[in-house]
């Protein structure tokens, strides 16, 4: 496995070998498909939507719905212009979403095809809606491409229409159905009124009742995205996922942005309640505050089973940040982080976290896992947490594997369960904790396998 | 039926309306002249087809499985990144053998600057990369969408890096814009090998010794292929492509029969060694019982020596033996139940196989990609019009080999023979179905709600795309792409694993949990209340 890696590190300018990072459409699909009723729409070949969706059905195992221009060389060589038109024609007479979102690839970027004109030139038949993201395969990273589509979202929806609505806007990041269903309750036992987009939940994880509906319940309505113009405050979570949007909603109508981590563990999800407490003047509820007590109660009784032990990190920048910040406060040690996705700012934040809590690691923004492998086989780790790209390192370097991001291709159930909020911090660390015991148990001599641990 | 499939199409707008009936077929064995259907043309722009791109075709299929070459994926980072792993063409190292780089992806990953100013510095400092790192003996560069456009020399780099460093480098410009499906990826990939692999080794080959063409160990398959072929005395000297290398495809032309199981992806290089070097062509199927025995049959035909015959016949008797009882016990599960299926260019006609063996009808079946001739049959190659996409795919003249080229069977025996097996023929998928049934090409997301609700079959087999809606349905799917991560499905042996994972199926319990209790009974009963005295 993966036996052709060798422990001596080459500086690579040229090749990028086995990625930690995907294009930007498939995240802007992904956004996309957190609006009710909406059909992402690929501007570009066939094969970037089929490989989109593929991938986003592999991870959460339900439909994934989206169309094509379905550009042949034709196009390539004179405009996209006739297949957007044609196609906005097509999928409301057959597929009759309430709205189209559609982004560029890295064929219609690069002949430079003008979607807002395409769009004006479309028939939209009337109180139906076509937004679109330029999201340019050649920049940035998947989670680009989701942020760019939520900025979209604002810059043609959202507008302040002076009244206001004493809501909070949610912008939940790149994270699972499961995750932004738990941000959702917490927001209901805060009682606080909020418009949360996108939101794919009853979307990717809606259920099977033998009637296919191709618009599931789910999903971010049209008239809240719209009203997101009117609300108190955005709150962002994950600066690299939802920023812009917020900010984006801030030079538009005036909302006042919050960035704040992913709430992922006990001080990620202490900053997301502190601050909408603070935004709303609401007192955070017994309920929340047994939660934490409850993690704390586990943490306390599970520390000495990874505490001290040594993890690599891999995965999207706001994810892996949140989850270096857990794993400190667990006690582990974080020697390698590191994403796909480019940005300083994802090595300044986590070096700053890693300096605070004495660690001396390794931090990489655009970096590929074969990166990673190296620095493992340097310096061994004990515990790998990331995506199911990781099974390959964790088996050539025999160290297990925590399943945590996207995607997840070889295990189910993960997308409906949260790793947000106190719940989530519960659910990680089982997840650690058990991933490390049953390291233990295999390798044990059978006079020391614990019945208790 | 066809007043059926006339309301599901009439739906459309009327372009659209007027293209798709063009591809839809009710098939009727008793018409006078050969049913016609169309297909390998454009899509329609927002149609929610599952067809993929030139790019999905050469790197993702034909190439991507070839092992000993570190394959850069020339493009920003998602066509790299998208076709590393994900098709389960397993591979391992054989004896002898050294690489095998499939658990490796490697990109350009290009940025803007790089489109801005070209991607050719970036992919030759790629390639010294990979050479400095993994010291291999071949390396393939495949382009993607922008590399096209922006003018990248790919064939100019592949020529500069054979030089500089000594090894085998190709090029297969195979941006995802070129062609209408897949398929003109498999004609690139096919004119490359060609072109610069197949032909250029030298091993001595034995008298019974054959290629598998189509073939891509999808889960294994090649194995269980190859086991058998070895098991009756044939030598397998070169797959094209699963698990394959170009150590072993250079000697392809050493072979002294092509056997051809997609048809689509790889009849190119089938054609192409017939007439370069006289090797004929023998259409096989080693998927299902009757696919099996016949294609075993027909080969042993083909050699015509007695004992090749007898020994034929004892495999497949101990075959049988084996895989027979446990098929049967599955096809009381299966049988009579109905199928459908709309997979790429070949498997939709495999499997009606496999599924005969398990008493199963095929009601409806459609390929994703395929060209005429895989639905009607080679008859029809002469009447398929070239048009401005196929335009753009080069076809190679191919002429006779004088050093190598050589007759296997006398022409005599050819006449004889080509009537009785598939000899560099193939029949097409409309020939084998039942009257009533619906083939149909390029079937798109409203087509596949439409006709099951109509067809209602008891399985849809197709790929990951569709197999969510079809679940949401509540009726099963299974992907005959990736076999749901099982397989192998080839062989004896496959046919039993299937005949399992689909009565598997069909019996999983929470099919019959589907709806809830209460929606089944009616729950508003009177209920006891204390009488108040």
């Amino acid at each position: 496995m993966l036996d052709r890696t060798p422990a001596e590190y080459i500086e690579r300018k040229g090749i990028v070998i086995n990625p930690a990072k995907t294009c930007q459409p498939i995240g802007a699909m992904y956004a996309s498909l957190g609006i009710h009723g909406c059909l992402p729409h690929s501007h570009g070949s066939q094969g970037c939507c089929s490989y989109h969706r593929m991938h986003l059905s592999r991870h959460f195992r339900d439909p994934v719905m989206a169309s094509t221009s379905s550009f042949t060389e034709g196009a390539a060589v004179f405009g996209g212009g006739a297949n957007l038109k044609t196609a906005i024609k097509n999928i409301f007479s057959i597929y009759n979403p309430d709205i189209i979102a559609v982004h560029t690839t890295c064929l219609s970027e690069t002949i430079g095809d003008d979607i807002p004109t395409y769009i004006n030139q479309s028939e939209i038949p009337a109180g139906k809606v076509v937004i679109h993201a330029n999201t340019p395969s050649y920049v940035g990273s998947h989670v680009t491409g989701f942020s760019n589509m939520v900025k979209a979202m604002v810059k043609y929806l959202s507008v302040k229409d002076g009244k206001p609505n004493n809501k909070v806007n949610i912008i939940p990041g790149f994270v699972n159905p499961g995750d932004m269903r738990e941000i959702k309750r917490i927001m209901k036992v805060l009682k606080i009124e909020y418009i949360m987009f996108p939101d794919t939940s009853g979307v990717l994880d809606a259920p099977l009742t033998g009637k296919y509906e191709m618009y599931p319940s789910g999903g971010a309505r049209i008239e809240d995205i719209r009203d997101a113009g009117n609300s108190m405050a955005t709150v962002a979570l994950g600066s690299f996922a939802s920023a812009d949007g917020a900010e984006e909603l801030r030079k538009k109508a005036k909302v006042h942005p919050v960035i704040l981590n992913t709430p992922i563990g006990i001080k990620g999800t202490d900053d997301f309640l502190m601050a909408l407490s603070r935004l709303t003047s609401k007192e955070i509820p017994e309920e929340l505050e047994e939660e934490r007590g409850q993690v704390i109660d586990i943490m306390v009784d599970l520390h000495d089973q990874y505490q001290g032990q040594k993890v690599a990190i891999f995965g999207d920048p706001d994810v892996v940040i949140a989850l270096t910040g857990f794993v400190l406060e667990m006690g582990m040690i974080p020697q390698f982080v590191l994403t796909g996705t480019p940005g300083e700012a994802f090595e300044r934040q986590v070096d700053h976290m890693l300096k605070d809590a004495g660690v001396e690691g390794k931090v990489k923004a655009a970096g590929d896992l074969f990166t990673l492998q190296q620095w493992i086989k340097e310096s061994p780790v004990d515990l790998l947490i990331g995506t199911s790209y990781g099974k390959f390192i964790a088996r050539a370097e025999d160290i297990p594997l925590v399943r945590v991001g996207f995607p997840i291709l070889d295990r189910g159930v993960h997308s409906y369960m949260p790793v947000v909020g106190y719940r989530g911090a519960m659910r990680l660390i089982e997840m650690i904790s058990n991933a490390l015991l049953e390291r233990q148990d295999r390798d044990a001599l059978d006079e020391d396998l614990e019945l208790i641990m | 039926m066809k007043d059926r499939v006339s309301r599901i199409i009439e739906q459309y707008p009327a372009k659209v309306y007027k293209n798709r009936k063009e591809h839809i077929v009710v098939v009727d064995q008793d018409c006078e002249s050969p049913q016609t259907i169309t297909a390998n043309t454009r899509t329609i722009p927002g149609i929610i087809t599952s067809r993929g791109c030139c790019y999905a075709g050469c790197k993702g299929v034909v190439i991507g499985p070839i092992k000993d070459a570190v394959t850069i994926t020339h493009g920003p980072i998602g066509c790299g990144y998208y076709s590393w792993g994900t098709r389960r063409n397993k591979a391992r190292l054989e004896e002898g053998e050294q690489d095998n780089f499939l658990n490796y992806c490697f990109s350009t990953d290009l940025q803007e600057g790089d489109i801005v100013f070209g991607g050719e510095k970036k992919l030759r400092q790629a390639i010294d990369e990979a050479v400095e790192i993994f010291h291999p003996q071949n390396i393939m560069i495949c382009s993607t969408c922008p590399v096209g456009l922006i003018g990248d020399d790919i064939k100019a780099v592949a020529n500069w890096a054979e030089q500089k460093h000594n090894i085998k480098v190709l090029a297969f410009s195979c941006e995802g814009y070129k062609g209408v499906t897949q398929s003109a990826g498999h004609h690139i990939a096919n004119n490359e090998l060609m072109k610069h692999v197949i032909g250029t080794g030298e091993a001595e080959v034995g008298k019974y010794s054959v290629n598998l063409l189509g073939e891509y160990n999808i889960g294994g398959d090649s194995w269980e292929i190859e086991r058998i072929l070895k098991k009756i005395g044939y030598e397998v000297v070169s797959v094209m492509t699963g698990n394959g290398s170009i150590e072993k495809i250079k000697n392809a032309h050493k072979a002294n029969l092509n056997l051809v199981q997609c048809y689509r992806s790889i009849n190119y290089i089938a054609d192409m060694i017939h007439t370069k070097y006289g090797t004929d062509w023998l259409k096989v199927n080693f998927i299902g019982i009757e696919g099996i025995t016949q294609s075993l049959r027909d080969m042993a035909r083909y050699f015509d020596d007695p004992a090749l015959t007898a020994r034929t016949e004892e495999v497949i008797t101990e075959e049988l033996e084996e895989v027979m009882p446990v098929i049967e016990k599955y096809r009381r599960i299966c049988e009579g139940k109905t199928a459908a299926m709309y997979v790429g260019g070949s498997r939709a006609l495999h499997y009606q196989y496999l599924f005969q063996d398990l008493g199963m009808e095929t009601v409806l079946a459609g390929f994703e990609f395929a060209h005429r001739d895989d639905y009607e049959g080679r008859e029809v190659l002469p009447f398929i019009k070239e048009d401005a996409d196929s335009k753009n795919i080069e076809t190679l003249q191919i002429e006779p080999d004088e050093q190598n080229y050589r007759v296997v069977l006398s022409r005599e025996k050819y006449e004889q023979l080509k009537d009785q097996i598939p000899l560099n023929y193939f029949g097409g998928m409309i020939q084998i179905m039942h009257n009533g049934s619906i083939v149909l090409d390029d079937i798109n997301h409203h087509e596949i709600d439409e006709f099951i609700r109509i067809l209602k079959p008891d399985i849809f087999c197709a790929g990951i795309k569709e197999k969510y809606p079809v679940h949401k349905m509540g009726i099963m799917s299974k992907q005959l792409h990736s076999y749901d991560y099982t397989g192998p499905y080839a062989g004896f042996k496959g046919a039993a694993t299937f005949a399992r994972d689909i009565a598997l199926g069909m019996t999983a319990p929470v099919w019959n949990m589907v709806q809830p209790p209460w929606k089944l009974e009616p729950m508003l009963e009177g209920s006891f209340v204390e009488e108040v005295g």
